[in-house]
């Protein structure tokens, strides 16, 4: 059983971290602001949401699996505001200079 | 412990980090524009964070993502707001290249200094924590860190804490005088719908519970004050930048109550050192605990306030009486 959460923990990982990743890729490659927003937001909700899901099983006790939720959850709250935000801005006229 | 010379994850992890910092510290003095720049120090402070992590000093690296990266930033980033008229024309007085040269031989010494005594250490590295930690057990607090902020440095914690409120009067000094006592700048234009001021809802309710959680597990686990008061500042700040409530008049009794309120009481605390226990800042063995605990609690408050009113900015309205 061990073994068997271990294993999912590793590919959870990796896959959040392959978001991650490839998140990134989108930020340097895009052509614009909110292109590069849309590939930012795959990083934060599925990257960090697969990240979390694989560190579940190892979590000591189920305060901390509680934890680890939030943290996604509160990241997810901030990322969505950020991109709001930031997109409005660059609607009104551009980034700041 | 790593054996011998094979390939250790962590080490390979810290130097990632190290050279991470590095790269975006030099990113953040050379960026172009001051905005760019406080973007920057921002990640350079919560990757800093990072690495007090790494080191085991979980209670700088609150204070560090806190105070260093956070409020700092909220600060910097509204001093680059003011500044950005200015700006061209100071980029163009900027330094010639032996002055700017003369500075970085300067730091590179510096840098090479404590690099030379971190890496040809007196062995063993002198340490007064054994010393410290002996009678840390008479305190009953279980944050060693804590323990030593408010029991053997108590007078610098003090000061530090008059130091901010110092600062703040330096910020407000920077306002005319019709102004002197009046709200801070010009009141954020609210928005009743938008993704801000649903954060400003939605997030302060459970960042009050963070910030008292993180001052109350001050006694035995990282946290106090400092940090506890700042991610309450925090909530305060992004109720404010949302426009949800203004800012108060800096001149109001019960902002300046709330000032003063966490210095005062330690000062307080302080001085009866002298006639219930064994001197200044000295306190009665046993209500150590108690005593500590209390000081923490109002200084939070008073940390929260004043970070809160530094962040933003001078007064900009005259006095509403």
């Amino acid at each position: 059983m061990r073994q068997v959460l271990d294993i999912f923990t590793v590919a959870a990982v990796s896959a959040g971290a392959l978001f991650f990743l490839v998140g990134t890729v989108g930020l340097l490659r895009f052509p614009d602001p909110l292109t590069r927003l849309h590939a930012l937001t795959k990083a934060d909700n599925l990257g960090l949401g697969l990240v979390v899901l694989g560190l579940l099983p190892q979590a000591e006790g189920f305060l901390a699996g509680v934890k680890l939720v939030a943290v996604w959850l509160l990241a997810q709250l901030a990322g969505a505001t950020v991109t709001q935000l930031v997109a409005r801005a660059v609607r009104r006229g551009g980034p700041p200079a | 412990m790593s054996t011998g010379f094979a390939l250790d994850a962590g080490l390979v992890l810290d130097a990632g980090l190290a050279a991470l910092v590095l790269a975006v510290a030099v990113g953040a003095i050379v960026a172009g524009t001051a905005f760019a720049a406080v973007v920057g120090f921002v990640t350079y402070g919560l990757l800093l964070a990072l690495v007090w992590v790494r080191l085991a000093a979980v209670d700088v690296a609150l204070t560090e993502a806190a105070i260093g990266s956070g409020v700092t930033g909220a600060v910097l980033i509204a001093a680059a707001a003011r500044l950005r008229p200015a700006e061209a024309r100071s980029a163009a007085e900027r330094p010639g290249v032996p002055l700017r040269l003369a500075a970085a031989v300067l730091s590179a010494l510096v840098a090479a200094g404590l690099a030379m005594l971190v890496l040809l250490p007196s062995a063993p590295a002198p340490s007064l924590g054994p010393a410290a930690a002996v009678h840390l057990p008479e305190l009953a607090i279980g944050n060693p860190v804590t323990a030593v902020l408010l029991a053997y440095r108590a007078i610098d914690t003090l000061l530090e804490k008059i130091v901010l409120l110092l600062a703040l009067l330096g910020v407000w000094s920077l306002a005319p005088d019709r102004f002197w006592g009046g709200a801070p700048g010009q009141p954020h234009a609210a928005q009743q719908d938008g993704a801000l001021a649903l954060l400003a809802r939605l997030l302060p309710p459970v960042g009050i519970v963070v910030g008292v959680y993180i001052l109350w597990v001050g006694a035995v686990a990282p946290g106090g004050a400092f940090q506890g008061g700042a991610i309450l500042a925090a909530m305060w700040i992004l109720v404010m930048i949302a426009g949800l409530r203004d800012a108060p008049a800096t001149g109001g009794r019960r902002v300046r109550l709330l000032l003063v309120v966490g210095p005062a009481v330690f000062l307080a605390v302080g001085l009866a050192g002298f006639v219930v226990a064994d001197g200044f800042l000295a306190y009665p063995a046993s209500y150590a605990k108690p005593l500590i605990i209390a000081i923490e609690v109002v200084l939070t408050l008073s940390i929260a306030v004043i970070l809160g009113l530094l962040a933003s900015g001078p007064p900009g309205r005259e006095r509403q009486r």
